[in-house]
């Protein structure tokens, strides 16, 4: 029987894949954008889990708008990093360095 | 059931600048960047109007049953619109400086008072959230924002660059908090702040203490509190200064409000749990943000530590979980607004021999001498920011101390006077460039903003716009400030009163 403890399991391994993602990688900034997608949906499956195993639905509306505003946010960090790299001709991660820090 | 009349009245501002934020992005598409000025003047009308909109529930201290709108998703309590009133005034100071600035290198767009504009919108449903669902919304559409505006410089490398790291750390944050407002709806059962309150009154169990942590910290990365401070010296170098000045105001108002709703409404309940964390943060703000600033070299990365530095003093009137603490909090703000802005606009008129932006501290050098108006400015703006006695800055951390040593947080009262020593050190060393330091030569024809190269009468109504909120600003943090302190006591009071009321 998978219980509510089995969602939040996953649910915390892939937020923590997530946030490793962002410190540990050193190639390129993509990878990073990925990585903040995953954490996005580790919340998702929480809140899904959550939501089911309360009988409220409160927790999947909840998901709905992060899934609203998680598109936005990929569609603004992939703007931006366009920005970024007609400045600079590179996204890798050990170049973002201009300023000290 | 809702009573919608009731409702859309109570976010009659928020529905103002989501109107007009609206209505302007299509005259934007229509009129391109040749309407940037007249969308710049739009933008600040709207938000003066909701300015005035807000106005009387903090005059009149409302709050309660009757400030409840959608069935408690939102909240224009008075709490909500002392924040607001700081917010919007704010951004409007922030539309005024852009133009001269944005103008010279030809990137003003039409886009940038629309985006301060949306930003606003969502710090307002941010301070008003009575629901993590409501308080998530509003802190996105304030963070898409501003990810933008960091990044509005296109030419500009480091612009960009403090774009994307504002965007990386601030989507990392978002996700922090976001993992911990799930693991508190799971384990109180409801997404409602009062809700969480309730369920919380009988002890804290493992998951709701590891979702408060995660929403705190989350919080911690947005008003950049030590140990989630590192992005703010690189954003406020990289972004333009006009953006930098408004991040470090509005914004910096916002997240506090929030958390102090979070931290008293959803967890007041546990104040012990979250009181350590707190304090914490805000010692270790204290005196990263003040050994920090003393070996920068450009004046932007110099103020930005020196955010860090005040946030750690705004987090004390927090950490006591009283109403007379969130008063000081409140009193704090509104004092550093204007402080933190006069100083930006004084950076902002600093101008090399080019008539170029001049933003390294040797720039100031020998400022006295050449431009006497502008340095007596800075220097009250530097003494306030330090908090020596005769200027106002003495007051809003007098108040913070005095909170403290009432809710029985000596030590860390003692410890915050101590610190607040080492932060005197770097605004003096500005003061001391400044008045007696010999001019550098290259820097000697720093002009008035708008003159040099800028000619016309539009550079010159900017530079009276520049002066007027440097005089504003600088009258508001002299001793002027303190005919104030009872006025601005009693509204703070009674806002902080409103955010105790559910308790």
């Amino acid at each position: 029987m998978i219980g509510i403890e089995h969602y939040v399991v996953v649910s915390s391994i892939l937020f923590v894949l997530g946030v490793l993602g962002i410190f540990l990688n050193r190639k390129n900034i993509i990878v990073i954008l990925m990585a903040i997608e995953l954490i996005l949906l580790a919340v998702n499956i929480n809140l899904v889990a959550f939501s089911a195993f309360l009988g409220d639905l409160t927790g999947q509306i909840f998901a709905m708008f992060v899934l609203t505003v998680a598109a936005a946010e990929a569609a603004i960090g992939l703007a931006i990093l366009v920005v970024y790299y007609r400045g600079r001709g590179t996204i890798a991660v050990d170049d973002v360095n201009r300023m000290k820090g | 059931m809702i009573d919608y009349e009731t409702s859309l009245r109570l976010i009659a501002p928020e529905i103002l600048l989501a109107v007009s934020g609206l209505v302007l992005l299509l005259v934007a598409a229509w009129g391109g960047d040749r309407a940037a000025r007249a969308v710049s003047i739009a933008a600040a009308v709207a938000l003066g109007t909701a300015f005035f909109l807000v106005m009387p529930s903090v005059d009149g201290g409302l709050s309660g049953p009757d400030r409840i709108a959608f069935a408690g998703l939102f909240r224009a309590d008075a709490f909500a619109g002392f924040a607001k009133l700081m917010i919007f005034a704010a951004s409007i100071a922030a539309l005024m400086v852009a133009p001269s600035f944005l103008e010279r290198t030809g990137s003003m767009r039409a886009e940038y008072p629309i985006l301060v504009l949306f930003s606003a919108l969502g710090m307002a449903i941010m301070v008003s959230a009575g629901d993590l669902m409501t308080l998530y919304i509003g802190l996105e559409l304030q963070s898409l924002s501003a990810y933008v505006l960091a990044a509005f410089l296109r030419t500009d490398g480091r612009s960009a660059e403090a774009g994307l790291k504002y965007f990386v750390l601030g989507a990392l944050a978002s996700g922090i908090l976001l993992f911990g407002m799930s693991l508190t709806y799971g384990f109180a059962g409801t997404t409602s702040l009062a809700g969480i309150r309730v369920s919380m009154v009988d002890g804290l169990s493992t998951g709701a203490m590891f979702g408060l942590v995660f929403v705190l910290a989350g919080l911690a990365f947005k008003i950049s509190a030590v140990p989630f401070h590192m992005w703010t010296p690189d954003v406020y170098e990289g972004a333009p200064t006009p953006v930098t000045a408004f991040f470090a105001s509005a914004p910096k108002v916002a997240a506090v409000a929030l958390t102090a709703r979070v931290a008293i409404e959803a967890f007041g309940s546990q104040a012990d749990a979250w009181r350590q964390i707190v304090v914490f943060a805000a010692l270790a703000s204290i005196i990263v943000g003040a050994l920090g600033a003393i070996g920068q070299t450009n004046i932007k990365r110099l103020l930005a530590y020196s955010s860090i530095n005040n946030v750690g003093f705004i987090l004390i009137g927090l950490a006591c979980a009283t109403a007379s603490g969130t008063s000081a909090m409140l009193v704090y703000l509104a004092i550093y607004v204007p402080m933190t802005l006069a100083g930006f606009v004084a950076v902002l008129m600093l101008r090399d021999a080019n008539g170029d932006p001049a933003e390294r501290v040797t720039d100031l050098s020998g400022l006295s001498r050449i431009r006497p108006a502008l340095a007596w400015c800075l220097m009250i703006v530097m003494f306030s920011l330090a908090g020596i006695p005769p200027m106002f800055g003495f007051w809003g951390k007098f108040v913070v101390f005095r909170a403290a040593v009432e809710a029985d947080l000596l030590v860390l009262a003692a410890l915050g006077v101590a610190t607040s020593v080492i932060g005197a050190f770097y605004y003096i060393k500005i003061v001391k460039v400044m008045f007696f330091d010999e001019p550098a030569p290259g820097t000697a024809a720093v002009t008035g903003a708008g003159t040099g190269t800028n000619t016309g009468a539009i550079a010159m109504r900017d530079g009276r716009a520049h002066w007027a909120l440097l005089v504003i600003g600088t009258l508001l943090v002299s001793p002027f400030g303190f005919l104030a302190t009872g006025w601005l006591g009693n509204l703070a009071d009674r806002a902080a009163a409103s955010l105790f009321l559910v308790a």
